[in-house]
């Protein structure tokens, strides 16, 4: 079946030829519309749908920056588990200033915060850590006194969105800096382990509390306990 | 009907793009974020990589540069004569070594050959 908005004209209907960006849970079969995920269909203007649809699991999508576990160094490429079906290739050249002689400083087990510039069904997802410039703009490897941990992808879109509500109370909060990759993975540090354990919780409890129940606990925490 | 398939197609090719990624429906944010000054580095890639907001006209205007212009005269400012000692010769810089303390300067006279009278 073909999934129609009422407010728009059918897309059915071959009378307006516009362009139109079809989005994640949506796929083209033909010259109709298919809807591929169960959830609610949203619009922007002027011509993109999509289903937001939640998840936990992630799937490669090519642009999309993510957190990832170097796992193996082998010759000239790293492998990177990134939280798919399969574990996603760096090539070691792909980082700001890399050359055959000056290899980036990667170990096992390092976080990094790359894109993915090729991600699809048929292939292996590669990553890179920078931009088609070749600056790094923030990719790389990252790390060191912060705490790892996984949420919904449905969480990390509210954290990632223009007007984030969590993200402006988290701000009241305390100093901290924070990660975030589309794959469902976050990485927080904060001045003190005690705070860094505290922004953890609290944003892997977001997942399951509503709006009002999330402002509550915020605010206890910022009055309190510590 | 392998032909029609294609030609259906072909008028549509045009016309609906698919987009794996939900970046762009959402207009998702830069994935680094600090607050209140933790790490001054992120802060500055934070407004260099977010969509950029609405601002008045002259903000617009300005280049996106990551020191001010102040600074940038500053390290300017000790640039040229940082430079200058570089190139100045052993004579020069020992008597530049001595004014520093005193803040005149004398007259460097440059030491040629000259030819014996006989």
């Amino acid at each position: 079946f073909s999934s129609e908005d009422d407010d728009t004209i059918s897309l059915t209907d071959h009378v307006k030829p516009e362009k139109v960006v079809c989005g994640p849970g949506l796929r083209r079969s033909g010259d109709r519309l298919v809807v591929c995920k169960s959830d609610v269909l949203r619009h922007k203007q002027p011509n993109m749908f999509w289903m937001e649809s939640q998840q936990r699991r992630y799937v490669p999508a090519k642009g999309e920056t993510i957190i990832g576990i170097v796992t193996v160094k082998s010759g000239d490429i790293f492998k990177v588990d990134c939280g798919g079906s399969e574990q996603a290739s760096l090539s070691y050249l792909a980082f700001e200033g890399a050359t055959k002689r000056n290899r980036p400083n990667v170990q096992v087990g390092d976080l990094v915060f790359a894109q993915f510039i090729i991600a699809n069904k048929d292939m292996e997802p590669e990553l890179v850590c920078m931009d088609s410039s070749g600056r790094a703009n923030g990719m790389g490897v990252f790390g060191g006194g912060g705490l790892l941990f996984s949420v919904s992808l449905g969480l990390v879109r509210r954290l990632l969105s223009p007007h984030s509500e969590v993200l402006s109370d988290l701000q009241q909060l305390f100093p901290c800096e924070l990660v975030v990759g589309m794959n469902g993975r976050l990485w927080v540090k904060s001045s003190r382990v005690q705070q860094t354990l505290v922004i953890a919780n609290l944003l892997q409890s977001c997942d399951t509390m509503t709006a009002q129940q999330r402002r509550e606990l915020f605010r206890r925490v910022a009055q309190g306990a510590l | 009907l392998s032909l029609s398939l294609v030609s259906d197609w072909s008028s549509d090719r045009n016309l609906i793009i698919e987009e794996q990624s939900f970046v762009p429906c959402e207009d998702l944010k830069f994935g680094r974020i600090s607050f209140k000054g933790f790490n001054p580095e992120v802060e500055k890639l934070m407004i260099l990589m977010n969509p950029r907001e609405e601002e008045e006209g002259g903000e617009e205007s300005r280049m996106q540069t990551d020191i001010t212009d102040e600074e940038m005269a500053l390290r300017y400012e000790s640039l040229v004569g940082s430079m200058k000692k570089k190139f100045a010769k052993k004579r020069e810089r020992a008597a530049n070594e001595d004014n520093k303390n005193q803040n005149f300067s004398e007259t460097i006279t440059k030491r040629a050959f000259m030819k014996p009278q006989d």
